[in-house]
């Protein structure tokens, strides 16, 4: 506590003085934050209103001509894809991240730990680099295909790349430690005392776990399942590789129309259109986890 | 062994090899597909056959040799360098400052300085093209710096911040108390204290940078085209075998990065 805050200190003549002091104090300390946020302002705000105002003008008028023209069915099936890939997805990263975290959140802090570390590498390493080893891994002679058709599960080789299907297991791929870290941070701070008792009260490990656990696990599979839905939303680089161009997302068209056609009444339309869903379901993550911790486990 | 409970629930080893056998494909599939580059990458054939055939170093050489992947590689790290640099301590002292002044709109700010993170990188990537034309930086090195800048001062912030929740600002009030300057109490007192979150915080800012691709296509070339920016591209029209060499470096630069983390958080 501050000294100026202590009633007993109020009351001399110092008060005044003391309450001058912590304000300037207060406001050296907010100084401190002044830098990062003028950087932040210049290349994140101003950029990102000059869109807002470009989607919203024609020449020099206000207009909703942009917003017209993206509300065809060209754009309609852009953004119905986009949202299809991303609920795949998530559906998939957390079938395929919930039994891990489950039994990570389990082990002793040693075994866990090294769990931890499969998580980690990936997510570490550059998307790009993953995104290629997919493509080397899925191509035609890929080591994927042989496989399948040395094993001989198949004749031919498979189309596993440059289309829908690379681009839903490249993208799972990149997702899975963001739906496992917040997931894992959430079912460890589940109560076992209430799987014992429900052990105690005759229910079988099965049941314990989908009328105890599960439902008391359920902020962690929101908020792990919102992040991978927002971040596969407005994923650019992962499809723009494994779609080979069958794959059409809002970004990749943002990105065509604004670095292609120079169209930049479309992109601004598009990308207005992107981020307020992104803060929409942002708003509705952040009831689930402070948005401050969103990364902290990386 | 087998027979013995798991977990609180009574359920035994046995009844649960199910789980065990998913947790282990599951790891298989986060680490496998990535590693797979590497041996790839020796590969004395143009075409990536897995076994790969005959062993080579020609794709490393290729790489080195190439005036044009150098270049790229160079201006990466530079840009990466100074982007750490610079958001490293710009992180730093906004998120202090947010945290011991306690304003009632510092969570606003927080979030504020976090928002790059919200906000599609697409989105950031064509506003900041659009704002870099009219201020004349595309395709610099002072431009890119920037646009990682703000990309990494969330990591630095997100880091920095959970280290400072962690600690007892009280230490500090009492170091001022003995006579230390509020500096000489934050160098003396905090900063050791927050130090692993601080190399987090500075490994995020590096790697955030490095790895970054969406920005540098819209706002990199010519001269100061970034490495994984030239990657893109080269991707994007032949798998060319000089990635693969390429990408097992980037991958070895990640497991390194990795491990100064984990021993820098293992010394607290």
């Amino acid at each position: 506590m501050t000294a100026a805050s202590d009633p007993a200190l109020q009351t001399g003549d110092n008060a005044a003085a003391l309450r001058a002091d912590e304000l300037r104090e207060r406001a050296t300390l907010l100084g401190m934050s002044v830098p990062a946020l003028l950087i932040v302002g210049v290349i994140v705000f101003i950029p990102v209103g000059w869109l807002f105002w470009l989607s919203f003008t024609d020449g020099d008028q206000l207009s909703l001509t942009h917003y017209r023209r993206i509300a065809d069915i060209t754009h309609a099936r852009i953004f119905w894809q986009t949202f299809e890939i991303s609920a795949l997805v998530t559906v998939l990263a957390l079938l395929l991240g919930y039994p891990l975290a489950y039994l990570m959140s389990q082990l002793s802090p040693r075994w866990a730990g090294i769990c931890l570390i499969f998580v980690l590498v990936p997510f570490w390493t550059s998307l790009l680099v993953r995104t290629y080893a997919w493509m080397v891994l899925l191509q035609r002679r890929g080591l994927v295909n042989q496989t399948l058709m040395d094993l001989g599960i198949i004749d031919m080789p498979l189309r596993l790349v440059y289309n829908y299907t690379g681009t839903v297991i490249g993208m799972l791929h990149i997702m899975l430690p963001f739906m496992i870290l917040p997931l894992y941070a959430a079912l460890r701070t589940v109560d076992m005392n209430y799987m014992r008792a429900a052990a105690n009260l005759g229910a079988s490990p099965l049941r314990a776990f989908w009328t105890v656990f599960f439902p008391l696990s359920m902020p962690g599979v929101i908020a792990g399942s919102l992040l991978v839905f927002i971040l596969s939303l407005g994923f650019y680089v992962t499809p723009a590789l494994l779609g080979g161009g069958r794959v059409m997302m809002v970004s990749m068209k943002i990105q065509q129309d604004a670095g292609l056609y120079f169209d930049w009444g479309a992109a601004s339309a598009l990308g207005v259109a992107l981020l307020v869903i992104t803060l929409g379901i942002f708003w509705v993550l952040s009831r689930f986890m402070r948005i401050e911790r969103l990364y902290g486990g990386r | 062994m087998l027979n013995r409970p798991a977990s609180d629930t009574q359920i035994t080893h046995a009844r649960r090899l199910w789980l065990y056998a998913v947790a282990v494909l599951v790891m298989a599939f986060l680490i496998l597909p990535t590693f797979v580059v590497i041996p790839m990458s020796f590969s004395d054939s143009r075409f990536l056959r897995f076994p790969p055939q005959g062993f080579s170093l020609r794709w490393y050489e290729s790489y080195l040799t190439s005036p044009e992947w150098m270049q790229a590689t160079w201006v990466s790290l530079k840009v990466a360098v100074l982007t750490t640099l610079l958001a490293t301590p710009l992180g730093i002292a906004a998120s202090y400052g947010l945290h011991v002044s306690r304003v009632p709109f510092s969570r606003v700010l927080t979030i504020a300085l976090i928002s790059p993170l919200i906000i599609p990188i697409i989105i950031l990537g064509v506003g900041i093209f659009y704002l870099y034309v009219r201020l004349g930086v595309v395709n610099t090195i002072p431009g890119l710096v920037m646009a990682h800048t703000i990309l990494a001062i969330p990591f630095v912030v997100v880091t920095v911040s959970s280290g400072l929740q962690q600690y007892d600002s009280n230490q500090e009030l009492a170091a001022r108390n003995l006579g230390a300057s509020r500096w000489t109490a934050f160098r003396t007192i905090t900063l050791p204290q927050i130090r692993g979150s601080i190399v987090a915080g500075g490994l995020f800012a590096f790697i955030t940078s490095f790895d970054e691709v969406v920005i540098a296509l819209f706002i990199s070339g010519g001269q100061n085209t970034t490495l994984t920016r030239r990657m893109f591209t080269g991707l994007r029209d032949e798998i060319d075998p000089t990635i693969a060499a390429i990408s097992s470096l980037l991958i070895v630069l990640s497991v390194i990065m990795l491990l100064i983390l984990v021993l820098s958080n293992r010394q607290k």
